[in-house]
């Protein structure tokens, strides 16, 4: 690996004893964790080939402690690393050897459910899956959810603006969210947003969420939450290729129909999931389509019928369609063992998540299959086909020397064919520190510049999880950032517009 | 104030103008066709930039859901082109004409998104920022710059996208928007329920919300209100979808409520007819006097109503959309303070209002947007700068000297 992070300051590192004790003096002392074997849970988050232990651990409990701690922060100029559950599959809590590791754990209660107004006030360290639990005794759940449910955190979604199977039709974390509580890196508590529809000014509220922790910490979150639809049928679809598995896709987009959730397998992903726990798909099919359709019942079983009349047209090998809500679970039993699957045979993978105009596929798996001869690596994919977020799963094995380095090097040339065609580097895990070096396919530097510039409008000396994103920090001044205080102006006898 | 107006015909030429504005410390009014001057607080500037040339839609993909256009193409345009294959804009933006009396079409796209405008079917469907994947815009430097993509799910970089929506022009001037479109419903009904008061009709819309049934859009209008429902307080449920979805959805509910009061169906062309009105403001936009439009939870759209009217202001009408969550509100004119007590009630409940319709004089003097706390509005300049240092584009707009 070669990752180049912030070159830690030695004052900060020598005035480590220091900062604790400060520390020490503002929060519960059990909150302040500071011994070596204490710090190892915390060196990485899900992306686990980078590590690095942190400077210290804290562990607030109120958001007046956040603000406690954001305050001695910017006194003693430590940098500050935000983190929720550490789910993270791009790095984007990866701690900072100079750095205090700003854990939201504590903060793990469901504060109010309004079932009136269709909301719920939560802290940011509840899990993702916590507040559908919370909420679906009256029938209804929270619309985003990526497959670390179990685990993430809704802070932590809101940083990464976590996405799911079902966001074509329901939205990302971004579309699902009405309010958040916030720290500014200066120790300040806004507010932004509420239980009401949009924002007063600016949308600070849509800038924040998908941030990755670079413009505030989350305290609190107001999340909408929907009634669940009142039956879901599957259609198992089976293709002689990939190809006409998307061009079925979008057939079916093209005919006005927004499935639930609608995924992709190509047909290593397909050997895998059978290959480790079998799940009936059908055996000959080098792409699989499963259609999930929801609403009402007189809707569902109309739309049914349409979907399998367009993959018939399509040319689908076989068409199942589900009858009960257990059959429906095993169509998605194959897609959602599909990381672990990859991982049996891998015996490592490297999880990508570019996302791809869906009429590109064909062109962008033969480019993947061309890349993998050229790199000596295998690749299965799963394919969020609504939506076009792909995620090739590099295989390779940590054990062999240089196999880690050719996985990240094929990965790379993967995200930048996804470029290429008019796609995107990340659809859902981030840019964190993973392809923070990758942003300059995407974005010129004038783009760059522009985005870093809004950074600094939040942070300018940097000091809030300093090292992602940006492949390379600017000085705030030296982007010709206007330096203000507290909103005044210097200068406030000239005249401004 | 008679304005020089520059149209540029293509990005290059948008912003060599805007760099030249820098130069010269000449700040510029935003604007796409102009019909929305009215709206927001009057621009300090001595030169008009419009979009209105760069027009034209670049790229379409139905099967792909996704559109680009440049910023001036007419929402006319927009919308032909998008029924060609059965699509719509899903956010269906207001585009104001009731109130001000320009066309319906005339309106651009880049507006839309820089008012983040949207319509009834806001709570179940989003407003403009949630449909905005990507952009190309000049910022204050002059800087041509792009942002977000034109794929469904990015999350590579900061979602600036939501920033551009609902700035007005203020932080950058869009030259091209790449959007979500979705397929148009086959068809629409519309369950009205008549002569519920604002209490009850709240209720009944906050339990459709939580149904099922899956209501598209949902308002009420009292009795008085200008259109066909004038007569009779009208609570309206929309229902979009296969025909065979809408009949099922809409006799579950009409059984579920048919004990609250009379109820009528709207066909297809009725339907549409009054949710464009409604989305227009139609029922209080020829009013005359302050036209408000109020953000808040639903359950707290009829409690400002009431509160309003315990204060003896003087209301001239007002209808909800949103569930209730959306209140449009006419005072009478002259009569005395009135953005004082309306923002006091709804700092108190929680939501933000905007001054829609006022005199020039009074949008000059009074904030036409709600007021934010001092930290927020510090940070809000702050990102102003961040795009438009030297205070070039619609200085004044959104807020005073800024």
């Amino acid at each position: 690996m070669s990752l180049t992070m912030p070159l830690p300051e030695p004052e900060i590192m020598a005035a480590r004893d220091d900062i604790v004790a400060r520390l020490q003096a503002i929060l519960k002392p059990s909150s302040v964790i500071h011994l070596a074997r204490e710090l190892s849970p915390y060196e990485c988050d899900a992306l686990t080939m980078y590590r690095q232990t942190p400077l210290v651990v804290v562990l607030p409990e109120t958001v007046e402690e956040v603000a406690a701690v954001m305050r001695l922060a910017a006194e003693l100029n430590v940098k500050v690393v935000p983190r929720g559950s550490g789910t993270s599959l791009s790095g984007g809590s990866l701690p900072l050897a100079d750095g205090i590791l700003l854990g939201m754990s504590k903060f793990n209660r469901i504060l109010d459910v309004d079932f009136e107004n269709r909301c719920a006030r939560v802290q940011p360290g509840v899990t993702n899956l916590a507040i559908t639990k919370a909420v679906e005794h009256r029938g209804f759940y929270y619309a985003p959810d990526p497959s670390s449910q179990i685990a993430c955190s809704i802070g932590g979604n809101i940083a990464e603006n976590a996405g799911g199977v079902h966001c074509l039709k329901y939205g990302l974390t971004t579309n699902n969210v009405l309010g958040v509580e916030m720290v500014l890196i200066g120790g300040e508590i806004v507010r932004l947003g509420g239980r009401h529809l949009d924002s007063e000014g600016y949308d600070l509220l849509g800038l924040v969420t998908g941030s990755e922790g670079l413009l505030g910490v989350i305290t609190e979150v107001t999340v909408r939450i929907l009634q669940k639809p009142e039956t879901a049928r599957g259609v198992l679809l089976g293709f002689s290729s990939v190809k006409a598995g998307a061009d079925c896709v979008a057939a079916i987009i093209a005919a006005g129909i927004i499935p639930g959730g609608m995924e992709m397998m190509d047909k290593p992903a397909i050997d895998a999931a059978e290959a480790f726990k079998p799940c009936g798909y059908p055996e000959d099919a080098q792409g699989l389509v499963i259609v999930e359709l929801d609403g009402t019942a007189a809707e569902v079983d109309h739309l049914c019928g349409e979907v399998a009349k367009i993959a018939e047209a399509a040319g689908a090998t076989s068409i199942r369609t589900s009858n009960s809500d257990a059959e429906r679970i095993g169509f998605w039993f194959g897609r959602k063992n599909a990381f672990p699957a990859v991982g049996a045979i891998g015996p490592d993978y490297l999880c990508m998540d570019g996302t791809i105009p869906r009429g590109r596929l064909a062109e962008v798996l033969t480019g993947m299959g061309a890349l993998a001869a050229e790199h000596g690596l295998r690749v299965a994919n799963v394919f969020h086909a609504g939506d076009g977020n792909l995620h090739p799963l590099i295989l390779y094995d940590a054990a062999i020397p240089g196999d880690i380095e050719k996985a990240e090097a094929f990965g790379a040339d993967i995200l930048r064919l996804c470029v290429a065609v008019g796609g995107v580097l990340t659809g859902e895990h981030g840019v964190g520190v993973e392809k923070r070096d990758l942003m300059g396919e995407m974005f010129d530097s004038v783009d760059l510049g522009q985005q870093e510039r809004v950074k600094c409008a939040f942070d300018e000396n940097h000091r809030l999880n300093p090292g992602k994103v940006f492949p390379t920090l600017h000085r705030c001044a030296e982007m010709g950032f206007m330096h203000v205080r507290s909103g005044d102006l210097p200068f406030p006898e000239i005249p401004r517009f | 104030m008679a304005r020089t107006v520059h149209a540029p015909r293509d990005e290059a030429d948008l912003a060599a103008l805007v760099a030249s504005a820098r130069e010269t410390r000449a700040p510029l009014a935003v604007e796409g066709r102009g019909t929305r001057r009215a709206l927001g607080r009057p621009v300090e500037a001595p030169a008009t930039l419009s979009t209105a040339d760069l027009s034209g839609i670049t790229l379409y993909e139905p099967a792909e859901l996704v559109m680009t256009a440049r910023a001036g193409t007419s929402l006319a345009e927009i919308r032909a082109t998008l029924a060609s294959a059965n699509q719509e804009l899903a956010f269906d933006p207001i585009e104001h004409t009731a109130l001000l009396g320009h066309d319906a079409g005339s309106t651009t796209i880049a507006a839309a998104f820089a008012l983040n405008a949207s319509g009834p079917r806001r709570p179940k469907i989003g407003a403009a920022r949630d449909h905005l994947l990507g952009f190309r815009a000049v910022n204050g430097l002059g800087e041509t710059f792009k942002s977000g993509g034109r794929v469904m799910k990015n999350v590579t970089g900061f979602d600036l996208s939501k920033l551009v929506c609902g700035s007005w022009g203020t932080l950058a001037v869009l030259s091209e928007v790449t959007f979500k479109v979705m397929p148009a419903p086959e068809t629409t009904e519309t369950i009205a329920v008549f002569g519920l008061d604002d209490e009850a009709a709240g209720r009944l819309m906050r339990e459709a919300s939580g149904l099922p049934q899956e209501v598209d859009a949902f308002a009420h209008l009292p009795a008085g209100a200008d259109g066909p429902f004038s007569h009779v307080a009208t609570t309206l449920l929309r229902l979009d979808g296969p025909p065979v979805s809408v009949a099922s959805r809409e006799a579950d509910l009409v059984a579920r409520f048919k004990a609250l009061g009379q109820i009528e169906i709207l066909g297809e062309d009725d339907s549409r007819r009054a949710w464009t009105d409604l989305r227009e403001a139609g029922p209080i936009a020829r009013r005359p006097g302050a036209i408000w439009r109020i953000s808040l939870a639903p359950s707290d759209g009829p409690k400002l109503v009431a509160a309003l009217r315990a204060r003896e202001l003087p209301l001239a009408g007002w209808f909800y959309d949103w569930v209730g969550g959306l209140v449009w509100l006419a005072l009478e004119p002259e009569a005395g303070p009135q953005a004082g007590p309306v923002r006091a009630e709804v700092d108190r409940l929680g939501g933000h209002a905007t001054l829609i319709r006022a005199g020039e004089l009074v949008r000059g003097v009074d904030d036409v947007f709600h007021p934010q706390p001092a930290p927020l509005a510090a940070l809000a300049a702050r990102v102003k700068r961040a795009f438009d240092p030297d205070g070039i584009l619609s200085p004044g707009r959104m807020t005073k000297g800024a």
